[in-house]
C-alpha cells in the first residue's frame, strides 16, 4: 500500500476516507438532507405557481358562474293598447312586419311595465328598469297578444338577482352588507309566493353593454373582438408570412436585411402600450381614422402580432430540409414556385400554430386598445369596421371599474368566456402542432 | 357607395381580369400547338407561361393602379370631406377649437350614417346633408378613376399576351416586390414608433424642460387642463413614476418571480421525470397565457384587499387598498413562466459533460446545480432576468387596475405608487387636446419606457447570445 502511494507522485499523502465513521455518516446524512430540501424547494416553487393558477381560476369561476344565470319575476301583463299608445285595429291590419315593428318601437312599453309591476304591490321596485324590453320582444314575436293578458317572466333588479343567488351575507348589519332590509323583505316575500325563478341568462350572451348589471351583455364585445381580430388577421398574416419568406429565402445579406431583422426582434419585445401610442399618433392623428373603431384596433394589434408571426414562420420555413428545395429546383421550378408550391405548404402547420398563438395574444390584449379609445361605452352591437366598438378584455376592464356590485359576477363571467375562447384557440394550435408537424 | 364596396369592386375587377387572362392563356396553349402542327408533347414549350400566370399578370396590372388610387383617396378623404363640410357651414356657426370641430364632425358623421336621430348641435343637420352628398360625389369620382385605370391596365396587359410572352417572370418579379414590401413593414413600424414618440415628446419638451421631467419629484399633471385654472402649470417631475415602476416591476415582482421561476426551472430540468415534466410545463405555460386584464382584476379584487387587511393587522391604520405589493406580487406570478423558460434554456445549454463530471465526483444533484450548473449558466440566467424586468416594467393592465394613481415616492410596499404605464393610460383616456402638456407628457413617458426596454432587451439578448456561443 505504502509503496504504491509513493510511486504515484501524490503531493499530499493521506489516509483513505473511512466512510463508515460516524463523522462521515453524519456528513453524508446532512448532504442528503440538503439534497432532499433542495428538491422539495423546487417542487414547492412549482406547486406554488400551480396553486396560484388554480386559486385564480377557482376565484373567477366561483364569482362568475352565476353570471350565466339570472333571476326573473312573474307578472301578469295586459297588453293594453291605450297604455302603449297603439291603435289595435291598425296594428292588426298592418301586414308588413317592418311597419309593425316600427310602430312597436314608438310604443310606451316602459309605461306598460310600470302598470304591470304595480300588481306586485310594495315590491314593484324589484323589476329591472329594462324589463319592458322583454314585453316588447313578446309582442313583436306575437302581435296577436295585443289587448290580451298573459303571465310574463321579466328580469329583476341586480340586487334582487344577487340576493336570490345568495351573494349577500344576510347576518351582517344593514349598513355593511350592501343591501337594504326592504329589498330583502321583497325578495323573501316573492320567493315565498313562488314568483321568482332562476334560469339561463340569455341577456348576458346576447346583448351589449349597459349601465345596469342585469341588462349588460357580452355579445357586443365579442362581436367587437371578432371584427378587430379579422382586421388583425387580414393584415398580419399575409404581411408576416411574406416578410418571413423574404427574409428566409430571398433577402440578400446586406445592411438593410440586418436592419429589418433587428427591428423585428426588437418589436417582439416592445411593451404593448407603446403600440397603443403608435396607433394614437399615427392612425388617429395623422391618418384621421375614426376613434374606437375595430379597424384601428385591428391595425394596431396587427403591428403587435407581426413579429410573433414573422419569427414563428421563419422557424417553420427553416425546418424544411434543403433537399426539398434542391429537388424542386432540379426539375425546373423557379425559386418562387419552389417557395409557394413546396416550402410554404410543408411549413404551413408551423406557420398556422405561430399565427394562432399570436392572434390569441392579440385577443387578450387590452392596453393599446384603451389608448385608441376602445373603452367607449357602447350599448349597441358594433355595426361595422369603422363604427365604435369595444372588445372582450376591454369590457372586462370597464366592468371591473364599475362600482355596481352586480358587475363583479359579470366581470368574472366575461373572463370565463374570454378564457374559454383562448383555451380553445391554444388547443387548436397544439393540435395542429402535434398532428401535422414533421420531423425531417 | 362606401369605400369598402369600392375596394371589393376593385378586387372583383381583378378577379374578372384573372379569368379573362387565364382563358386567353388556355387559348394560346390550344392554338399554338395546332399551328405548329405537332404532337401534344411539343405544345408544352410552345407557350412560355402557364395560363394561370397569364391570368395573374392581367389581374395584377388591373388591380395595382386601382388600389393605389383607392388607398390614396381613403387616406385623404376624411380631411377633404371635413374641409368641404366646414366650408359649407355659415361662419357664425362654425366650430372654433379643434376639439369642437372633432365633436361637430362626429355628430355630422353620425347623422349621415343614420345613427343619431337628434343632434345636439342643430347646425349639423344641413352639414350632414352636405357631408353625405360630397361623400357620394367624391367616392363616385374616385371609383370612376380607379375603374378606368383598372380597365386600361387590364387591356394593356391583355394585349401583351402572346405565346412568347414571359408572364411568369413578370408575375414573379411582382411577387418578390410584394414580399420585400411586407418585410419593410417591420422597419416602418419601428420608424413610426420612434418618430411619433420623438415628435410628440419634442412638443412636450418645448413646454416643460427635460431636466424638470427627468429629475423633478412632483407629478401632478391633472391640474393642467385649462389655462385659466389655478395651478394650471401642472408638475411634471417623473421621478416618482420611475421609482414606482422600478419598485413594482423590478423589485417586488422579481422577488417573487426569480426564486419561484428559477427553482421551477431547476426542478423541471434536473429532477422531474419526463412524464411529470409533460404535465407541469403546460401548467406553467398556461400561467403565461392568462390575459393581463384577468391578472389585474384578480389583483384588484382578490389580492389587494388581503394585502390591505394584512397591513392593518401589522398596525398600519391608513393602509391603501391600492398597494404596490398587491400589483407587484401578481405581476411576479405572471412573470414566473418567463423566468422559468429562460432559466430552462440557460441550464440546458450547459454542456452535459460538466454535469456528468460533477455527479461522477460524488456531488449530489443539488450540489451539482448550485456549484456547477448555476455558475455556468449565470450569464444566460441574468440575461433572461433582464428580459423579464423589461417585460415587467412595460406591463400595463395589472398596475392600471391594482396600483393606483397617487405619485408617491415611498419604499413602503403597502403604500400606493403609480407607474409609467399607469400614467400613460390615465393621461390618454378621456377627452384629449393635442396641444396640452398633460396629453403630450404621455408620449414623453412612452419614449422613456421605449428607450429603457430597448436598451435592456439589446443588452440582455447580447449577453444571452454571447454566452450560448461560448458553449457551442
Amino acid at each position: 500500500m505504502a509503496t504504491l502511494a509513493s510511486s504515484t507522485a501524490m503531493p499530499v499523502e493521506r489516509e483513505p476516507t473511512d466512510w463508515s465513521s460516524t463523522r462521515m455518516q453524519r456528513r453524508i446524512a446532512r448532504r442528503y438532507a440538503a439534497e432532499r430540501n433542495f428538491r422539495f424547494l423546487g417542487l414547492a416553487a412549482l406547486g406554488l405557481a400551480a396553486s396560484f393558477l388554480v386559486f385564480l381560476l377557482f376565484t373567477i369561476v366561483r364569482d362568475g358562474w352565476t353570471g350565466f344565470l339570472n333571476t326573473e319575476v312573474r307578472v301578469a301583463v295586459t297588453y293594453e293598447p291605450a297604455i302603449l299608445g297603439l291603435d289595435a285595429g291598425r296594428i292588426a291590419a298592418t301586414a308588413d312586419p317592418a311597419a309593425r315593428r316600427a310602430a312597436f318601437r314608438q310604443a310606451d312599453f316602459a309605461g306598460l311595465m310600470l302598470a304591470a309591476s304595480e300588481q306586485l304591490g310594495d315590491f314593484d321596485s324589484v323589476v329591472s328598469e329594462g324589463a319592458w324590453l322583454a314585453l316588447r320582444d313578446r309582442l313583436e314575436a306575437d302581435p296577436a297578444l295585443l289587448g290580451q293578458t298573459e303571465q310574463v317572466w321579466v328580469p329583476v333588479r341586480s340586487t334582487i338577482d344577487l340576493l336570490n343567488k345568495g351573494k349577500f351575507d344576510l347576518e351582517a348589519p344593514e349598513i355593511s352588507r350592501g343591501v337594504s332590509d326592504r329589498d330583502i323583505r321583497a325578495w323573501q316575500a316573492l320567493e315565498a309566493q313562488g314568483k321568482l325563478r332562476t334560469g339561463f341568462n340569455g341577456i348576458f350572451l346576447s346583448t351589449a353593454d349597459s349601465t345596469v348589471p342585469e341588462l349588460a351583455g357580452i355579445w357586443g364585445a365579442a362581436l367587437g373582438s371578432l371584427l378587430t381580430l379579422l382586421v388583425t388577421i387580414a393584415v398580419s398574416f399575409p404581411v408576416g408570412v411574406g416578410a418571413a419568406i423574404w427574409l428566409e429565402e430571398f433577402a440578400p445579406r446586406n445592411r438593410w436585411t440586418d436592419i429589418i431583422e433587428v427591428s423585428i426582434n426588437n418589436l417582439a419585445a416592445v411593451p404593448s402600450i407603446i403600440f397603443g401610442l403608435l396607433g394614437l399618433a399615427v392612425f388617429l392623428n395623422v391618418f384621421g381614422m375614426p376613434r374606437s373603431a375595430p379597424l384601428v384596433g385591428g391595425l394596431t394589434l396587427a403591428l403587435m402580432t407581426l413579429p410573433v408571426i414573422v419569427i414563428s414562420t421563419r422557424v417553420a420555413i427553416k425546418s424544411v430540409p434543403p433537399s426539398i428545395r434542391d429537388a424542386a429546383l432540379g426539375i425546373g421550378a423557379s425559386p418562387i414556385q419552389v417557395v409557394f408550391q413546396h416550402v410554404v405548404p410543408l411549413a404551413l402547420p408551423g406557420i398556422l400554430t405561430g399565427t394562432i398563438i399570436g392572434i390569441a395574444r392579440a385577443l387578450g390584449e387590452t392596453a393599446p386598445l384603451l389608448l385608441i379609445g376602445m373603452r367607449a361605452f357602447v350599448v349597441d352591437t358594433p355595426q361595422g369596421f369603422t363604427q365604435p366598438a369595444t372588445v372582450l378584455p376591454v369590457q372586462v376592464f370597464l366592468w371591473s371599474d364599475d362600482v355596481a356590485r352586480g358587475f363583479i359576477e359579470k366581470t368574472s363571467a366575461a373572463i370565463m368566456v374570454l378564457m374559454m375562447i383562448l383555451i380553445a384557440m391554444n388547443s387548436v394550435a397544439i393540435y395542429l402542432r402535434n398532428k401535422f408537424e414533421r420531423r425531417w | 357607395m362606401s369605400l369598402t364596396i369600392l375596394f371589393l369592386a376593385a378586387f372583383g375587377l381583378a378577379l374578372v381580369g384573372f379569368q379573362i387572362g387565364r382563358a386567353r392563356g388556355r387559348t394560346l396553349v390550344a392554338t399554338s400547338g395546332i399551328a405548329a402542327g405537332t404532337a401534344a408533347r411539343a405544345r408544352i414549350g410552345a407557350v412560355h407561361s402557364r395560363p394561370n400566370y397569364h391570368g395573374s399578370f392581367v389581374a395584377l396590372l388591373a388591380l395595382a393602379p386601382a388600389l393605389v388610387v383607392l388607398l390614396g383617396w381613403s387616406f385623404i378623404s376624411e380631411g377633404v370631406l371635413t374641409d368641404s363640410v366646414l366650408a359649407s357651414v355659415p361662419a357664425a356657426e362654425r366650430p372654433e377649437t379643434s376639439l369642437d370641430r372633432t365633436s361637430f364632425m362626429n355628430e355630422v358623421r353620425g347623422l349621415a350614417a343614420g345613427e343619431i336621430d337628434e343632434p345636439f348641435d342643430l347646425a349639423t343637420i344641413p352639414a350632414s346633408r352636405v357631408y353625405a352628398a360630397t361623400q357620394t360625389n367624391y367616392n363616385m369620382l374616385a371609383g370612376a378613376v380607379a375603374a378606368t385605370l383598372a380597365a386600361l391596365g387590364g387591356f394593356w396587359a391583355y394585349s401583351r399576351l402572346t405565346p412568347q410572352f414571359r408572364a411568369r417572370n413578370r408575375v414573379e418579379v411582382a411577387v418578390r416586390w410584394g414580399l420585400m414590401l411586407a418585410s419593410l413593414v417591420a422597419i416602418l413600424t419601428t420608424l413610426g414608433i420612434v418618430l411619433s414618440l420623438i415628435f410628440e415628446s419634442l412638443r412636450f419638451f418645448q413646454m416643460v424642460s427635460p431636466i424638470e421631467f427627468l429629475f423633478g419629484t412632483r407629478w401632478s399633471p391633472q391640474t393642467a387642463i385649462r389655462a385659466d385654472q389655478v395651478g394650471s402649470s401642472g408638475a411634471f417631475g417623473a421621478v416618482p413614476l420611475f421609482w414606482g415602476t422600478i419598485f413594482i416591476g423590478a423589485i417586488i415582482a422579481m422577488l417573487v418571480a426569480i426564486p419561484l421561476g428559477l427553482m421551477s426551472a431547476i426542478y423541471l430540468t434536473q429532477y422531474a421525470k419526463p412524464s411529470v415534466r409533460k404535465v407541469l410545463k403546460p401548467i406553467l405555460e398556461l400561467l403565461a397565457g392568462v390575459p393581463t386584464v384577468v391578472y389585474g382584476f384578480f389583483a384588484a379584487l382578490t389580492v389587494a384587499p388581503r394585502v390591505r387587511d394584512f397591513a392593518v393587522w401589522l398596525g398600519m391604520s391608513d393602509a391603501s387598498s391600492e398597494s404596490a405589493l398587491a400589483a407587484g406580487v401578481v405581476m411576479g406570478v405572471m412573470i414566473i413562466p418567463f423566468v422559468s423558460s429562460m432559466a430552462d434554456d440557460a441550464l440546458n445549454a450547459v454542456p452535459g459533460s460538466m454535469r456528468d463530471g460533477s455527479l461522477a465526483m460524488g456531488a449530489t444533484p443539488s450540489e451539482t446545480v448550485k456549484r456547477v450548473l448555476l455558475p455556468a449558466a449565470l450569464p444566460g440566467i441574468v440575461g433572461g432576468i433582464l428580459l423579464a424586468v423589461s417585460r415587467a416594467i412595460g406591463e400595463t393592465m395589472i398596475v392600471v387596475m391594482a396600483a393606483g394613481l397617487a405619485a408617491n415616492l415611498t419604499i413602503n410596499p403597502f403604500d400606493s405608487v403609480t407607474t409609467v404605464t399607469t400614467q400613460i393610460v390615465a393621461l390618454l383616456t378621456g377627452d384629449q387636446e393635442f396641444d396640452s402638456p398633460k396629453t403630450l407628457s404621455a408620449f414623453a413617458l412612452g419614449l422613456v419606457l421605449f428607450g429603457i426596454t430597448l436598451v435592456l432587451n439589446i443588452y440582455a439578448l447580447a449577453v444571452v447570445k454571447k454566452y450560448r456561443e461560448a458553449y457551442d
